[in-house]
């Protein structure tokens, strides 16, 4: 079970890694995310099943979700309208999209192989081959964590935390704030669709509810990660999002684990969440991103 | 130079709260020129810089700045050449990021926002040299958040990101405002330095009368949308507090204040 806590917990990570910019740094509750987790899913699940190497499918679903991004950037930026029903718009309109990408509601992967059942990890000793899965979704997790402390820490990372911060000095730096916004949008819905991609090719399937609630699930963990870490200096707010996803599929384990069944999942996902949201407001004082 | 040709301006058209702040209104900012902008509130002062820095559009009329017609031009374009302070510290600073962060950007105006790093190491040492004169033990905080800062020190920061790369215009709203006497002065005198070094166009709103008339060479008074007392040079010069403060008053009295 630990194992299998890992796994979700890290995949859910990478997608809290994606709300981190959205919800910490942008301030913008953006809920496309519940659908360009499950647009990722599909895009490497049909394009693994047409014969495509699943790591490149990889790439192109985070393609997928970076376009996604940019559709609820450009609804919100160029027609005015409100951050929310941007997103609630692309959330909707993609799930048609998701389901003609897929073909139908359900695309099993059983036949063929994964990113993580292929002829490499059959060659992996034996002792390893229990853990391949979990360290594939580890050095996964890790790329994209540090893809972004490194993108966070550019000239155009600097603009990105600014127009969440405070969007009057992004403007007076003469930058197109509304830019800065589509931007951080698309690199948070390429994370959230790379993530969905993983998730497709763990489980081998993918579903076209699969993205039910993903917004919750990823908010619920960095909200854990960077306010239960917030004291440790020495560690970077991404770093927070992964453990604060891993420590909530654990409470969601438990959960289960105690007895709930688990057509309960759902409710688990959204009262859990409720408990943290109402315990951070306790927190004294708002918690900034640290990179 | 700057320019305003018989701008108007209505506020909330077609309802019953309409009201016209500026018909007809002209104003001429010339180069090097450094003008102090008082008058009551409501009087149009803030509204006369936001439509300057675009960040009101107007309903008639042509502005220009150095000549070239920028009235349709976008709010981040005009920022290419004007610098801006805001009244509230937090305005101009960002409050999660470091003291160096926000210097490095501010550094960069002008250039691309690219993917290269944010900060730059071999900048670190003209940084302090720049904090360091100020007096308020800044040099030594350059890795600490901007929102631990207290209002002056991140109003002086705010001034200095402003102006530390090569600009024209710079537009002062109520910048001394929100401070306490002693940082005021300071802020104040650091403004007149960088506004002669750097031979900026300066337009300064103030309550602050004194200020008004202790620096600029030229200064406007506004009431209703209109400038009822616009004096430069040496007619600036005689001008005291108290010619300023008689006629604030007797405007006053007139609105039945």
């Amino acid at each position: 079970m630990l194992l299998s806590i890992l796994e979700q917990g890290l995949i859910y990570g990478i997608l809290a890694l994606g709300l981190l910019i959205t919800y910490r740094i942008l301030d913008f509750p953006d809920l496309t995310v519940d659908s360009s987790f499950p647009l990722g899913a599909a895009v490497s699940a049909v394009l693994t099943l047409a014969g495509m190497p699943p790591v490149l499918t990889l790439l192109c679903a985070i393609l997928s979700g970076a376009l996604a991004g940019l559709i609820t950037g450009l609804i919100h930026v160029k027609c005015h309208v409100r951050d929310l029903l941007s997103g609630i718009i692309t959330m909707t309109g993609l799930y048609s999209v998701n389901l003609n990408i897929a073909g139908k509601a359900n695309v099993p992967l059983f036949s063929g192989d994964t990113l993580f059942k292929n002829a490499f990890t059959k060659s992996l000793p034996d002792f390893l081959r229990p853990y391949s899965t979990l360290l594939i979704i580890l050095l996964i997790a890790l790329c994209a964590k540090l893809a972004l402390d490194w993108f966070l820490s550019t000239k155009a990372g600097f603009l990105l935390r600014a127009v969440g911060d405070n969007p009057a000095v992004v403007t007076t730096l003469a930058q197109d704030q509304g830019r800065v916004k589509i931007l951080g949008l698309m690199i948070a819905n390429a994370l959230v669709a790379l993530a969905g991609a993983v998730m497709a090719q763990q489980q081998r399937f993918f579903e076209i509810s699969m993205g039910t609630g993903a917004m919750v699930i990823g908010l619920a963990s960095v909200i854990i990660g960077t306010n239960l870490f917030h004291r440790f200096s020495f560690l970077r707010s991404t770093t927070m999002a992964l453990i604060g996803s891993i420590l909530y599929k654990a409470c969601v384990a438990l959960a289960l684990q105690i007895g709930l069944d688990a057509s309960f999942m759902k409710l688990v996902t959204a009262v859990l969440f409720l408990i943290i949201l109402v315990s951070s407001q306790f927190t004294r004082k708002k918690v900034h991103i640290r990179v | 130079m700057f320019e305003l040709r018989h701008i108007d301006k209505v506020y909330n058209p077609g309802t019953v709260h309409e009201t016209c702040l500026f018909r007809d209104f002209s104003l001429r900012i010339q180069t090097h020129s450094f003008v102090s902008v008082v008058g009551s509130n409501g009087s149009g002062k803030t509204s006369l810089l936001n439509i300057l820095c675009g960040s009101i559009p107007v309903d008639g009329g042509t502005i220009l700045m150095d000549g070239r017609d920028i009235t349709q031009m976008r709010e981040f374009r005009r920022y290419a050449r004007i610098g801006r302070v805001y009244q509230n510290p937090a305005m101009g600073t960002c409050g999660s990021m470091t003291i160096l962060e926000n210097l490095s950007m501010a550094d960069n105006k002008g250039k691309r926002y690219g993917l290269t790093a944010g900060t730059n190491r071999r900048r670190m040492e003209d940084y302090r040299a720049m904090l360091a004169p100020l007096g308020l033990g800044l040099e030594d905080k350059l890795g600490v958040q901007v929102a631990a800062l207290s209002g002056g020190q991140r109003q002086t920061l705010a001034l200095l990101m402003a102006t530390m790369t090569p600009l024209d215009f710079l537009i002062l709203d109520e910048h001394t405002a929100a401070l306490d006497p002693k940082t005021a002065e300071i802020v104040m005198l650091l403004t007149d330095r960088i506004v002669r070094e750097k031979k900026l166009t300066t337009l300064m709103v103030t309550h602050n009368l004194r200020h008004a008339v202790a620096y600029g060479d030229r200064i406007i008074m506004m009431h209703e949308g209109h400038v009822v007392l616009d004096k430069a040079g040496e007619e600036k010069k005689q001008l005291q507090v108290e010619d300023l403060l008689g006629l604030f008053n007797s405007i006053s009295i007139e609105c039945g204040n």
